[in-house]
């Protein structure tokens, strides 16, 4: 393991960070703006983060 | 609920006993420090995310020096040029050798190689061993959680059918728990991600796969120390059933969209040089959809387990009256979040799945244009 693998998995793990806060952060301005729509909102916050979450893990792994 | 004396009593009994047992363990590994502390306690977490041939809980040693484990051996059952059967006691959990007719098995590192009589195990440049590894379909720990939980949803939904038909379909006991679970599944992950015509026929996959990976992930938070669902073979089999189901059940204009996205609005000559892009990526995403499910689940889980672990270990490298409280505190936070993992997981699974299976089974009417896209109708 070199030192800038580690670092390059960092950083796609910041953006990963960020790529997730925004979604929760929309998804908390939408719910906030439609409340009715609280179930679809949050439906496709998960999947979308998932999907982001997915390539967090392939970082890590290749660590 | 009332917060009463008593259950406050119990909270604090409960904290102080944790920290009382934990400190006694904590000073004997620090009495024989036979090995660096840290390389110990990576170990110990490699060992418990690997799967192993016996179903032991735990192991200690006692006043006369002797290491003993709690637990149950477990069958193996080998390919080796005949089809060869033992039980994993006579690994001594890889302490001695297994002979059977003849030849020599030693278990190195969670895996059985044929050896020489003496056990010896060669290596080559990359420290990996060179020896025979014969064909390997050992009832693992991992495959005897699979049966308990095969076995326990069989019994569980087959006896709830049972007291739906008596009870002219009233929910009753467990069925009150499960009924909403179920209904969710099938109005707000099927219905609308595959479309009121077809979802029907997806349900059955839908429902078990559901259930089977929440009950693995339950299991694996449990003191039992298992660890199916973060074990890639696991969820490989997973993704395959998915991959296989999407790719057998995909209508004609699925398999139109793969190989000939654009259809009738260009003509032929002017798509070739498109489709020479196109359609390899198409192809590329039927595996990576796949993919993507089983590092996610496989990811997430061995995660949360490392995690765990660690915290735990955290007692062990404090080893002061600060380490037990704080090792409680966080592991007691990251299991509760584990928990919500753990059905998350699950539900992102059968979501991902009834995607996919939207993807294949939507037919489109060519005629009376796009009327509904039930994959994005929800989104």
């Amino acid at each position: 393991m070199e030192i800038p693998v580690m670092v390059g998995a960092g950083l796609v793990v910041i953006g990963v960070g960020i790529g997730i806060g925004r979604i929760g952060g929309s998804a908390m301005d939408a719910i906030a703006r439609q409340p009715e729509a609280y179930g679809k909102i949050q439906t496709a916050m998960l999947i979308a983060a998932a999907l982001i979450e997915g390539i967090g893990f392939a970082a890590l792994f290749a660590v | 609920m009332r917060i009463t004396y008593f259950t406050k009593f119990l909270f604090v009994a409960i904290l102080f006993m944790g920290g009382a047992v934990f400190a006694k363990e904590g000073e004997r590994s620090s009495e024989e420090p036979q090995k660096d502390l840290k390389t110990e306690i990576k170990e110990y977490i490699a060992h418990h995310l690997q799967d192993s041939h016996d179903f032991s809980l735990y192991s200690y040693t006692n006043d006369a020096g002797e290491h003993k484990y709690v637990g149950a051996p477990l069958p193996v059952i080998l390919w080796d040029n005949g089809l060869k059967v033992f039980s994993s006691s006579k690994f001594h959990h890889g302490e001695t050798l297994a002979e059977v007719d003849g030849n020599y098995y030693a278990l190195h590192h969670g895996k059985i190689y044929r050896t020489d009589a003496e056990g010896t195990i060669n290596y080559d440049e990359d420290h990996h061993p060179t020896n025979v590894k014969p064909l390997d379909f050992s009832i693992t720990k991992s495959v005897v959680m699979i049966f308990i939980t095969g076995l326990l949803m069989f019994w569980l939904f087959s006896s709830l059918a049972k007291s739906y038909a008596k009870n002219g379909g009233v929910p009753k006991g467990a069925g009150r728990f499960f009924e909403p679970i179920v209904l969710y599944i099938r109005d707000d992950i099927a219905r609308p991600n595959i479309g009121e015509k077809k979802y029907r026929k997806y349900m059955p996959y839908l429902l078990t796969i559901f259930f089977f990976i929440w009950f693995l992930n339950i299991f694996g938070l449990t003191p039992l120390g298992v660890n199916v669902t973060g074990n890639i073979a696991v969820t490989v089999a997973l993704a395959l059933l998915t991959f296989l189901l999407t790719n057998f059940t995909g209508t004609k204009d699925y398999w139109r969209h793969l190989f000939d996205p654009l259809g009738d609005t260009m003509p032929w000559f002017a798509k070739i040089p498109l489709y020479i892009i196109l359609v390899p990526i198409e192809l590329l995403g039927l595996i990576i959809k796949p993919f993507s499910l089983l590092i996610r689940l496989y990811a997430n889980m061995q995660a949360g387990h490392i995690v765990l672990m660690s915290l735990i270990g955290l007692m062990f490298i404090f080893k002061s009256w600060l380490g037990s409280p704080l090792s409680f505190g966080l592991a007691f936070a990251i299991s509760l979040i584990e928990i919500l993992v753990a059905l998350l997981q699950a539900y992102i699974f059968t979501m991902l799945s009834a995607l996919y299976f939207g993807f294949a089974s939507e037919e489109h009417d060519h005629e009376h244009g796009h009327e509904e896209e039930p994959e994005l109708a929800h989104l």
